[in-house]
């Protein structure tokens, strides 16, 4: 199995830590995985400011960097999901349709394509879990609450599975973090806002530890939890994952 | 002004907003309940989602299947292409009536027509039945919410519009003492009305008739009490036939409210002996959303108002920050169909979650309209410059993997060695108003990978 790991360009530069986990956790699991050192960004960015014509040379770019393989991986559901759907702007070669097909979040790809339930290992700390919005309302990685007061999902039974691990109840459970791209500056109060109230159900409910599987919601997250000085470590899932097994 | 600008104005007064996050929240939390109870909800979200695909898709021979049986049951049907039309018709049929009491029920439609005012500058008075309507109508606002017009007030601010206009006891806040200053002041106005003016929910091609749904009974207190009953339709209400009906109904308040119905839903056929019944069917706009592939559904919504419960950023900014009649993100993706410019602002004031879609009765793919919005309001260069330059600059950087590194070494380096407070400036930097930039970290991945993984 020949995979690749896509890195988006915000971990790239500013989670490296993140990246690692993931190549490591990956290797941990049997997956000798690739970096194309030509690899950028998915493009969002601009796409969803409205200007997905100025992306369509970075989705090319994309493709071009990454149809050589069997399977793309990302520690990143949003990047992902914008992989998914909305590079049907261009023409659908089969390098484009594989590219689509193929790219997968971290934890989808641990879990639906590399079959794995458990994490053997132990992180005995309370843990609060984000879910981000693309990967469960776009990718169908957990329940949503819309739909269902069953709250499971692929990170959650990941998660479960570390031995002393306590994850958090939290009272609204999928609400989204306000991050959004570039809404995170062009809406800066009401994203702002959307941020500290999630931080604030963490809080209350007792996490120390908050994750998740796509690091631009944890990004935001984190920004808040560093400016009120809380007491709440922020790590990607991979960092927890890749931390327990030996 | 646009949508950030008012919603940062809400935000302002933090305790408010947090009021207004959790009672949205709590109504969400109803319709979680309801809908959790019954166990075929997606495949009724389904079905009316494809009975509504069905009737837009033959809007015109339904249109005429319902007038044709409205009129033989003796009803007047109108038809108005746009506001102005319709706020004629509506002026016309009062002035034949020689009335002076007019009253109305909820009505959406109404409020995007400004029917109030116009009737107004005509000199003719009308007053809204409908609680929530009628403060804001004393109060001179428009409504907030699809369903709940006065959300955004508190009892304290009731019970200041109430001392100030039905005469309760100044600082009078307890809900059933002004409630029952509420049904004392517009019991008069029910009894005196000549003429009475409602929305329409659903109207049914096959019987020709109009449903309306409310939870006051308002609209049936007006319409049964006065001589001429006025129901104004947008075009797009239509249904086939009356067994379509039931899957809507059933939809409908588990959504908007979390009820298993509402407490009357309304059915007018045909005029009572000595009365009249007039239908005016509304365009408005509607046929060019109908042109628009994009855009085409989201005339199916059924105005429950869930996406607006469930909007993070609508909770928090409140139904006037969208500056609409129909706020929240159904009002995002209906509005720039009427005024592009006006309302650019608006299919960016959301951060694509997809709960609104996920939630909504009929399957309005939403968030994926708000998506394509902000593709045609940047294709019409109707973005700010700043943002458009800067999207045009990412691309370049990004399509060219060198120009990437090297840039993203230098915003690493920057943001290490310039001091903290200018990196963090608030007038330069919004994420950092109440955000910490992340740590830069001295290497990025691809450095680490190439130093870990040096090729043979």
């Amino acid at each position: 199995m020949k995979v690749a790991l896509f890195i988006p360009c915000y971990v790239d530069q500013f989670y490296p830590q993140v990246g690692i986990a993931t190549y490591q956790l990956l290797e941990k699991l049997g997956i000798q995985a690739e970096f194309p050192q030509k690899q950028t960004c998915c493009g969002q960015p601009m796409a969803n400011s409205g200007c997905e014509q100025d992306a369509i040379p970075v989705y090319h770019h994309f493709v071009d960097t990454f149809q050589g393989y069997d399977y793309v991986v990302a520690p990143a559901g949003s990047c992902v999901y914008h992989v998914r759907k909305h590079f049907n702007i261009i023409e659908q070669t089969p390098a484009v349709q594989h590219v689509r097909e193929t790219t997968y979040d971290l934890i989808d790809f641990i879990t639906t394509i590399l079959g794995v339930t458990k994490i053997p290992g132990e992180f005995r700390h309370k843990v609060g879990l984000h879910l981000s919005c693309h990967g469960q309302r776009g990718l169908h990685q957990a329940n949503e609450s819309e739909m269902t007061p069953v709250r499971d999902g692929h990170l959650r039974r990941l998660l479960k599975s570390l031995e002393g691990i306590e994850l958090t109840e939290l009272d609204r459970n999928d609400e989204c973090c306000g991050f959004g791209g570039t809404f995170c500056v062009s809406e800066a109060a009401i994203s702002a806002r959307m941020g500290q109230d999630r931080v604030q159900d963490h809080l209350r409910n007792g996490t120390r530890v908050l994750t998740g599987g796509d690091m631009s919601c944890l990004m935001h997250l984190e920004g808040i939890v560093r400016r009120q000085k809380l007491p709440m470590r922020v790590m990607h899932a991979a960092e927890i994952l890749n931390g327990t097994i030996l | 002004m646009s949508h950030p600008k008012r919603a940062e104005i809400f935000t302002r007064d933090a305790e408010r907003t947090t009021w207004h996050d959790e009672t949205l929240w709590f109504v969400r939390q109803k319709r979680d309940k309801a809908v959790y109870a019954v166990p075929e909800f997606q495949e009724l979200r389904e079905l009316a989602s494809q009975i509504k695909t069905h009737t837009l898709s033959r809007l015109a021979d339904y249109l005429e299947q319902f007038e044709a049986q409205a009129k033989a049951n003796g009803v007047h049907v109108h038809w108005a292409s746009n506001a102005e039309e319709h706020n004629a018709i509506v002026l016309d049929i009062i002035r034949q009536q020689n009335a002076t009491s007019i009253v109305k029920s909820k009505s959406m439609l109404t409020e995007e027509c400004h029917l109030n005012p116009y009737l107004l500058r005509h000199g003719v008075e009308i007053v809204d039945t409908d609680l929530g309507e009628r403060i804001v109508q004393l109060r001179q606002e428009s409504p907030s919410h699809l369903v709940l017009p006065a959300i955004h007030l508190k009892k304290e601010d009731v019970g200041a519009t109430f001392f100030k206009h039905l005469g309760t006891a100044e600082g009078e806040v307890d809900p059933q003492v002004l409630t029952e200053a509420a049904r004392q002041h517009l019991r008069a106005r029910f009894l005196a009305a000549e003429v009475a003016i409602s929305g329409v929910n659903f109207a049914i091609a096959e019987t020709g008739s109009v449903v309306v749904c409310t939870n006051e009974g308002n609209a049936d207190l007006a319409v049964n009490l006065a001589r001429v009953h006025i129901a104004s339709m947008g075009i797009e209400k239509l249904i086939p036939r009356l067994s379509d009906l039931s899957v809507f109904t059933r939809l409908l308040a588990r959504s908007a409210t979390g009820q298993p119905a509402t407490t009357y839903t309304s059915h007018f056929s045909r005029p009572a002996a000595g009365k009249e019944l007039h239908v005016i069917l509304v365009d408005n706009g509607r046929t060019q959303q109908l042109g628009r592939p994009d855009f085409r559904a989201s005339l199916k919504c059924i105005r429950c108002g869930a996406c607006m419960n469930t909007c993070p950023v609508y909770r928090r900014s409140g139904g006037h920050s969208y500056d609409f009649t129909v706020p929240g993100p159904i009002g995002a993706i209906l509005s720039p169909n009427i005024d592009m410019r006006q309302h650019a602002s608006l299919p960016f004031a959301s951060t694509l979650c997809g709960s609104c879609t996920d939630v909504c009765p009929v399957k309005i793919d939403i968030h994926t309209q708000l998506y394509k919005w902000r593709q045609v309001i940047a294709a019409a260069d109707e973005i700010p410059a700043s943002k458009k330059w800067s999207m045009r600059l990412l691309s370049r950087v990004l399509a060219r993997p060198a120009m990437y590194e090297l840039g993203g070494k230098f915003a690493r380096t920057s943001l290490r060695f310039v001091p903290h407070a200018l990196t963090h400036a608030p007038g330069y930097n919004p994420w950092a108003i109440a955000r910490e930039l992340p740590e830069p970290p001295p290497q990025s991945f691809r450095e680490w990978f190439k130093q870990t993984n040096p090729k043979p």
